[in-house]
């Protein structure tokens, strides 16, 4: 098991991020972030904290539960359902940014553009992450990069947070390439 | 979890995690987009050798909103006629490939024969036996309670419900005695002793006579429709001495504390068990009933059948 | 013609004294201890065996004429005498009903021609089992089945003054009115036993007071109008009490029981399997342990089957659409020796008299229920009580295969039944008197 990224470098990423993603869209006024349940939830509310510190105006934040969108889910037991929530401008004609842990296989970005649709439409959909470990499954790539991590298909990333793993970091699990 | 048949099928983990998940799927039927992909090339197959038209639409709707394919086989359509017997429209039904048979049936016990059988190898879910178990709407009682009454806890602890009406032929009422206590709630049967059952001193709930007695500190009630039939069978004298010891009207719902809410599986006999004052008042959450019966169903069908059944005996994962 | 000379050896008597028993022309001509062997005697070696007076059922259902889908009576007397009895009372709820001297008669020349046991007719109490007019019950005691028993088992005779006529009545004929207790006003659409179980499956219920307060009342009106009277197939420890009252007070009542009422409760119910399902129905645990009392005391008289074979779509569907009834010929005496035997409330002696003396006294069989002496008829049944018998219902001797017992291992085996000297089942072969059909029995 290695460290990857300890807790000082994914606080400058996610400030980082909270700055690309405002000078993208030029300032937070049509943004929506949703973050995808679990880590990406906590994830979503550092970054809208972040940039209300840098623009002084409130931001839209919510999450994405994307259970029922996954296309895995014959293949174990039935998977609880994690809370969604859209906040009051909602996601019509808004620029959306989707915020999650890891981007891995692309999968878990699919079902959220399919639970997306059915919720509205959106202007435009955006992806931050805080890792990309590479090994795409579909065509899916992200617009905002905490980190890329090249790693082999064996390993896999463990990401911590302080709200629900006591630390920040990301680790490395596995055999080395 | 392989089928739903009883109550007693449940833990209250398990009770708990299928409200929570209806709460969720309660959010997509208010969007404005009700479908979802989860039972996509699912065939789910409505047996309803009783009639019922309500219950048969909320889980054909909960169905069709997981995208699962419906077939609806009902006493005066097709097969379930006198003379086809339930093995064989079972093997039909797999032969066509069923992934789970919704039964409603007269005879108690048809959905545990049903899944017990070699007959056929899908779910089984129970959507009324005879005078056994109605597991799904308990299930949507509970959880209409819990929205208005829990204040945020997860369970029933500290409610105080009443059930009111004939609860010897009633499987709404022994579906709720059930779930309802599971979930940590007081349960009170109110009935004449002719509509009893023998041996509910045995039941998790207490017993009254006096609706009157008891009605001004339950959190909530749910009437039980009367049968008519029940008459000349000599349950009591006659409607008017029934209405008057047992019927929900505007001077009891007056004597209800506040907060307290009524309830109904329906179809209701308007003016018998239930007056419309009653039925239509501020306390009443009969038409929510209905609603929240399609988010349940929705939630026994997407726990029951979306994940791989090998897994299934686990429990739920996260 | 076949040897008819047997030597069996080895067997205990009921008395509990070892011996040997040898037959000739169909009677018992020797029993002693360490009998040999003489000219022309086939030897069957018996040891560890007990050898009882034939069994005698009181209670048996043919359902020749009419059902012949569920058993005739050559497969019942087949099964019959798989269980060791040699002689049956086949209920009269036929179609057409047994309430005339013919449809007796054709049952009673069936089972003469199947040759496997005397097959006696019971006769109907009221015409059709309408309960409103009585059967010429005349006419069938006279006929060649000479009928002494009439019972509309299956329904209750219900109306009080039908009951007290034809309690009176039978008395010019030395008859007997065996009653089915189930007052029809507080079991309509009854399914099971009513109690705590039935409440909480949502079966109807069929309590105990309605098989109860028709005991009492025929008991009373049998001795107001000095007449005999017979209780068929008890099931309430209530029942047993009210029996040992008027037994008491020396009113002349008998009573039977069946030996799945020895064993099995309405726990059988959960499972909605209606191979359980049964009139009378099982009861609980507490009625179970009165009837074992109650037979074991003599207040309960005999064991009579009511082997009810159904075909298989009468069992194989929801509780409410399935027949009442269960097979019982083949497993009775290996249940007996279970329940009654191995438990220590009877011995082997009060076997005989439950299953032999005391159900041929009754129906007044002179030929049955004779106690293992020379120069009596060889009715032998042989039980082996170390055997266990694992009942299969794709291996019964029955046309039906509606048995609770499937896959239970009963201690206890019969393995051979003498009928008028004759083997009808020995080393797993049924074999007829006019070794017609045989057929293999396996065991």
């Amino acid at each position: 098991m290695s460290l990857a990224l300890p807790a000082p470098d994914i606080a400058r990423a996610l400030i980082r991020i909270s700055h690309e993603i405002l000078e993208r869209n030029s300032g937070s006024a049509n943004i929506t972030l949703l973050g995808i349940p679990t880590r990406g939830a906590h994830l979503a509310k550092r970054i809208a904290s972040a940039m209300e510190t840098i623009e002084g105006t409130s931001v839209q934040m919510g999450t994405l539960d994307i259970t029922l969108h996954r296309d895995d889910l014959r293949m174990r037991a039935p998977r609880a359902l994690m809370p969604t929530v859209i906040p009051p401008l909602g996601v019509e004609g808004r620029d959306v940014v989707l915020i999650d842990d890891v981007l891995f296989s692309g999968r878990t970005i699919r079902a959220a553009l399919d639970a997306l649709g059915e919720i509205g439409r959106p202007k435009s959909v955006q992806l931050a992450v805080l890792v990309d470990r590479g090994h795409r499954q579909l065509p899916i790539r992200a617009d905002f990069v905490g980190k890329n991590l090249p790693t082999s298909i064996e390993q896999s990333v463990v990401v911590h947070l302080t709200e629900l793993d006591g630390a920040d970091e990301v680790l490395i699990e596995g055999p080395l390439p | 979890m392989k089928h739903l048949l009883s109550i007693n099928d449940l833990s209250k983990v398990d009770a708990i995690s299928i409200l929570d998940t209806a709460q969720e799927l309660a959010r997509v039927s208010d969007g404005p987009m009700k479908k979802l992909p989860t039972l996509r090339g699912r065939t789910i197959v409505n047996l309803f050798a009783e009639d019922s038209t309500r219950t048969r639409i909320s889980f054909e709707a909960a169905a069709k909103r997981l995208s699962a394919d419906v077939i609806n086989f009902s006493s005066k359509g097709s097969s379930i006629s006198k003379g086809e017997s339930l093995k064989d429209t079972a093997q039909t039904l797999q032969a066509m490939g069923a992934d789970a048979v919704i039964i409603r049936h007269s005879a108690s016990g048809a959905a545990q024969r049903l899944a017990d059988s070699k007959w056929m190898s899908g779910s089984v879910i129970n959507a009324g036996d005879g005078t056994h178990e109605h597991p799904s709407q308990a299930l949507l009682d509970a959880f209409t309670i819990r929205k208005h009454l829990s204040k945020g806890a997860d369970d029933l602890t500290g409610l105080r419900i009443a059930i009111v009406g004939d609860v010897l032929h009633s499987r709404v009422a022994r579906s709720n005695v059930l779930l309802l206590s599971k979930l940590g709630a007081q349960v009170v049967l109110v009935a004449p002793p002719t509509l009893l059952p023998v041996g509910v001193e045995s039941w998790p709930c207490q017993i009254s006579y006096d609706l009157d007695e008891v009605i001004a500190n339950v959190d909530a009630i749910m009437m039980l429709r009367i049968q008519l039939e029940r008459m000349s069978e000599m349950y009591f004298p006659n409607a008017r001495e029934y209405s008057r010891y047992f019927g929900l009207n505007s001077d009891r719902i007056r004597a209800m504390k506040a907060g307290a809410i009524v309830m109904h599986p329906g179809p209701m006999n308007r003016g018998l068990e239930i007056t419309a004052d009653a039925a239509d008042g501020a306390r009443s959450v009969i038409v929510e009933q209905v609603a929240n019966g399609v988010s349940i169903r929705m939630a026994i069908l997407y726990l029951l059948l979306a994940g791989n059944q090998e897994f299934a005996e686990t429990g739920v994962s996260s | 013609m076949k040897n008819s000379n047997y030597l069996l050896t080895g067997l205990t008597l009921p008395n509990g004294s070892k011996s040997d028993i040898a037959i000739s022309d169909g009677k018992i001509t020797q029993i002693a201890p360490n009998l040999s062997a003489a000219e022309g005697f086939t030897k069957v070696d018996l040891s560890g065996s007990v050898a009882l007076p034939g069994l005698v059922d009181l209670h048996t259902h043919l359902r020749e004429p009419g059902k012949e889908d569920a058993e005739t009576v050559l497969s019942g007397s087949m099964a019959a005498a798989k269980g060791g009895f040699v002689a049956v009372s086949a209920m009269a709820n036929t179609s057409p009903v047994a309430d005339t001297a013919g449809v007796v008669e054709q049952v009673f020349a069936l089972g003469q021609s199947a040759g496997f046991v005397d097959v006696f007719p019971i006769g109907a109490v009221t015409q059709g089992l309408n309960g409103e007019n009585l059967a010429e019950i005349g006419a069938m005691a006279d006929s060649r089945a000479k009928v002494r028993v009439f019972s509309d088992d299956g329904s209750c005779v219900f109306d009080p003054l039908v009951m007290r006529r034809a309690l009176e009545y039978v008395k010019k004929f030395d008859g007997v009115i065996a009653q089915h207790a189930q007052d029809p006003r507080l079991t309509q659409g009854a399914q099971m036993n009513e109690g705590e179980i039935s409440s909480r499956i949502g079966l109807k219920g069929w309590p105990a007071v309605a098989e109860e307060a028709i005991i009492a009342r025929d008991i009373l009106l049998g001795d107001h109008v000095q007449s005999r009277l017979h209780i068929c197939h008890l099931t309430t420890a209530g029942g047993v009490d009210i029996i040992r009252w008027a037994k008491a007070r020396g009113i002349s009542v008998t009573a039977e029981v069946t030996p799945h009422h020895l064993l099995l409760t309405d726990e059988g119910a959960l499972s909605y399997d209606p191979i359980f399902k049964v009139n009378p129905p099982l009861r609980t645990q507490k009625d179970v342990e009165a009837l074992r009392e109650g037979l074991a005391d003599g207040t309960i008289d005999i064991v009579a089957t009511d082997h009810a074979p159904h075909p298989a779509e009468a069992k194989e569907c929801e509780w409410q659409e399935a027949a009442f009834g269960m097979l019982g010929l083949e497993s009775a005496l290996s249940i007996i020796n279970q329940t009654m035997v191995a438990t220590g409330l009877m011995n082997w002696e009060s076997v005989a008299d439950r299953m032999s003396y005391a159900p041929a006294k009754i129906a007044r069989y002179v030929e049955h229920g004779q106690v293992l002496t020379v120069g009596a008829a060889a009715n032998i049944t042989i039980i082996n009580p170390a055997l266990t018998y694992r009942v299969d219902r794709d291996l019964v001797a029955s046309r039906s295969r509606n048995t609770p017992f499937h896959g239970m291992d009963l201690q206890g085996a019969v393995t051979a039944t003498f009928f008028r000297g004759h083997p009808t089942f020995l080393n797993g072969k049924l074999t007829s008197v006019h070794q017609g059909t045989s057929e293999r029995a396996g065991n």
